[in-house]
């Protein structure tokens, strides 16, 4: 009896300290969050995000930035979705289980732990200086879509290996090849988590500095780009310098807060439809 | 017809199969191309040389022999292995110390004047070194250009100054910068760990379904934060806490790295660990809890020994994730490329000098390559995270067969 009092007590100790730590772990992000909130929330207005920054990035808005990272997630996402989506469908449908898809998945996962900084310097060797881009949207999106690749690859393996193959081979049955299989069964069946990964991945992307620092990133530029080789100013960038380097930084705080709070709502919001398509999609797959 | 549509798509599909590996393998290429390109050249500036006088007998000098020359820590000849003179120093600039301005007249257009005059000055002067341009140096010179030792492996692992762009000679050690990034990804480590593994435990194991239901979007939302935010975050509020806690001149600290980098690890840690400590079989848990082992017990003898391969495997990726982290980093730990004392002074990391510096390195220059050659630095050693992490996991799987 003695013995099981003492028992309890130690897990009574252990599971209070788990929990004492996991609580600082929700007190931390919301205090991340709540502190660019609330030193964010008065600067952001419609001027805010439809204006060109003024008076050395100190007043104004940042609509080239936005605009900026709304060019290079679309234009990385245009890369790495198809591609990633179609290595996915092939290492899971295609390749037997052999040193070639292991060998395959290891690079995989290696691509997946490479900095992004080396992601940077790759694609300033080879899309600004090799193919001779220079500093352009093209340069950038290329560079943060192969940043994504191993992301969107992996998300949509993990979606095929969840359906049962009982759907494959009852379509087999059916007389259909393996093509029309996986385009009119297994895809729409693994469609809610391949576009969950999706959206998931623009979140990371929009969010990335390191990869668009030589590659895109414009210091300040109050214009809008005209073609895929005009370089753009972006949202985490601008975010940088006008933290670290900006001409005047405490008049450029207030445009620093507001600009970290539209990343943090964008990351925010991706979140919360990755999350609603999840559950909305796969029941609608259901019916 | 419908076949060769099928093998067409079936070609496109394999290609995009193959587009990681060939990202890998061109990584590796450019690279390395643009890394290898430091070793082997000479550490002065393209196009300049030194030069002493003939009857010099020194042949050779280290990059460290020439910076103490020149920033003026070496004075005697004979400290270098060379005769008792005193050591004098001449730039360009320092022609006009030598000739009066009449005799001098026209050097701006003139050439052969000004190499004649430099050569002049350096066959006067026996215990002169010269820093000057290579097209300096007339015909038959009387003096005699001295041979800097090559970059190579040695200086620029073992080398304990970062000064990429000094002048006579630039010095490429890396080794600060590797203590750098090393003291301040381990201490986030450490402090991430004891956070990181009870949030796991507490989610796999212990927490309620409505409790879970909370914390996984918290993580979530903790992995999305980008890097700059948490830079910013680090700056504004984590750096002047550091500051006054520690009462320092300045709050930019390899600690302050550490913490943000510890919650920015955090997710990593906590997503992998708690996939691990989920694989332990439900039997081997029952089958303590029959033997009457309390909840708590059975979690740290039978649980976390069982998931012990994929808690390690949280660890080293937590800490591949450190080590590469950029923004955050370069924004909060003050970016000095000294060898650190203590985890309060200022810290420069691998990553935070690449994204620091390479926007002024001219491309092709020696900075630029030694930049590559940091980035290559940085990818073996995530490389060797990513298999060490996949070799301990795959043993997982296969001692699971068993």
């Amino acid at each position: 009896m003695k013995l099981s009092t003492k028992k309890k007590i130690y897990q009574g100790i252990a599971f209070n300290l788990f929990r004492l730590m996991s609580g600082i772990l929700v007190v931390v992000l919301i205090s991340i969050l709540s502190f660019i909130v609330v030193r964010g929330i008065g600067v952001i207005s419609w001027d805010f995000i439809t204006k060109m920054p003024e008076d050395g990035m100190t007043k104004g808005g940042i609509y080239p930035a936005i605009i900026g990272t709304l060019c290079l997630v679309a234009g990385s996402m245009l890369f790495a979705f198809p591609v990633g989506v179609l290595s996915g469908i092939y290492i899971h449908e295609f390749v037997k289980d052999n040193w070639f898809k292991r060998f395959v998945k290891l690079m995989t996962n290696n691509l997946a732990g490479v900095p992004s900084i080396v992601f940077g310097l790759f694609g300033m060797s080879l899309f600004v200086n090799t193919l001779g881009f220079g500093d352009s949207i093209i340069a950038g999106s290329l560079t943060l879509g192969l940043l994504a690749l191993p992301v969107i690859i992996r998300t949509t393996e993990e979606s095929l290996k969840s359906i049962d193959n009982v759907f494959r081979e009852g379509s087999y049955a059916l007389g259909a090849t393996k093509i029309q299989t996986i385009r009119r069964v297994v895809l729409p069946l693994a469609m809610p988590n391949i576009i969950t990964g999706f959206i998931l991945s623009i979140g990371r992307v929009s969010g990335e500095t390191a990869p668009i620092l030589f590659t895109v990133a414009a210091y300040f530029l109050p214009k809008l780009p005209s073609s895929i080789f005009d370089q753009v100013m972006a949202l985490p960038y601008h975010l940088y310098v006008l933290s670290t380097s900006g001409t005047d930084m405490e008049a450029s705080r207030n445009m620093a807060y507001g600009t970290a709070l539209v990343l943090i709502i964008i990351v925010l919001l991706l979140n919360l439809i990755a999350n609603f398509t999840r559950s909305y999609l796969s029941k609608k797959v259901k019916h | 017809m419908k076949k060769i549509f099928e093998k067409v798509i079936e070609g496109i599909l394999m290609l995009s199969g193959t587009v990681t590996t060939l990202t890998v393998l061109l990584i590796i290429f450019f690279l390395f191309k643009e890394g290898i390109g430091l070793f082997g050249k000479s550490p002065t500036e393209e196009g300049f040389t030194v030069a002493v006088n003939r009857e010099n007998p020194v042949n050779e000098l280290s990059t460290d022999q020439i910076k103490n020359i020149f920033d003026q820590n070496i004075h005697n000849w004979n400290e270098v292995g060379g005769n008792n003179d005193s050591i004098i120093l001449f730039r360009m600039d320092d022609l006009f110390n030598y000739y009066t301005e009449e005799e001098l007249a026209g050097i701006d257009t003139n050439m052969n004047l000004l190499t004649s005059k430099i050569d002049e000055v350096i066959d006067k002067n026996k215990g002169i070194i010269a820093f000057i341009s290579s097209k300096e140096i007339p015909q038959n010179p009387n003096s005699k250009l001295i041979h800097i030792k090559a970059i190579g492996l040695g200086s620029f692992f073992g080398g304990k100054e970062w000064f990429p762009t000094a002048q006579p000679v630039a010095q490429f050690g890396v080794y600060p910068l590797l203590m750098g990034t090393l003291w301040v990804s381990l201490l986030a480590i450490l402090i991430a760990l004891p956070f990181g593994l009870a949030t796991a435990v507490y989610m796999a194991e212990i927490a309620s379904p409505g409790v879970r239901s909370v914390l996984k979007p918290v993580i979530e939302l903790l992995a999305g934060i980008p890097s700059v935010v948490y830079g910013f975050f680090g700056l504004i509020v984590v750096v002047p806490l550091v500051q006054q806690i520690f009462a320092l001149p300045v709050g930019e600290t390899g600690l302050t790295g550490s913490i943000i980098l510890a919650i920015m690890a955090l997710p990593t840690i906590i997503t992998v660990a708690e996939d691990a400590i989920r694989g332990t079989p439900r039997s081997v848990k029952e089958a303590s809890l029959a033997l009457g082992a309390s909840q708590w017990q059975t979690i740290y003898r039978i649980t976390i020994p069982y998931a012990s391969s994929g808690i390690t495997a949280a660890v080293i990726l937590g800490i591949g994730r450190a080590i590469g982290e950029t923004m955050a980093v370069l924004m909060v730990t003050g970016n000095a490329a000294v060898v650190p004392h203590s985890i309060l002074e200022p810290m420069r990391t691998i990553p935070a000098t690449i994204a620091a510096e390479l926007g002024e390195a001219a491309k092709g220059s020696l900075h630029y390559d030694a930049l590559f050659a940091l980035g290559c630095i940085l990818f073996i050693i995530t490389m060797i995270v990513n298999l060490t992490v996949q070799m301990i996991s795959g043993k997982r799987t296969r001692n699971k067969l068993r």
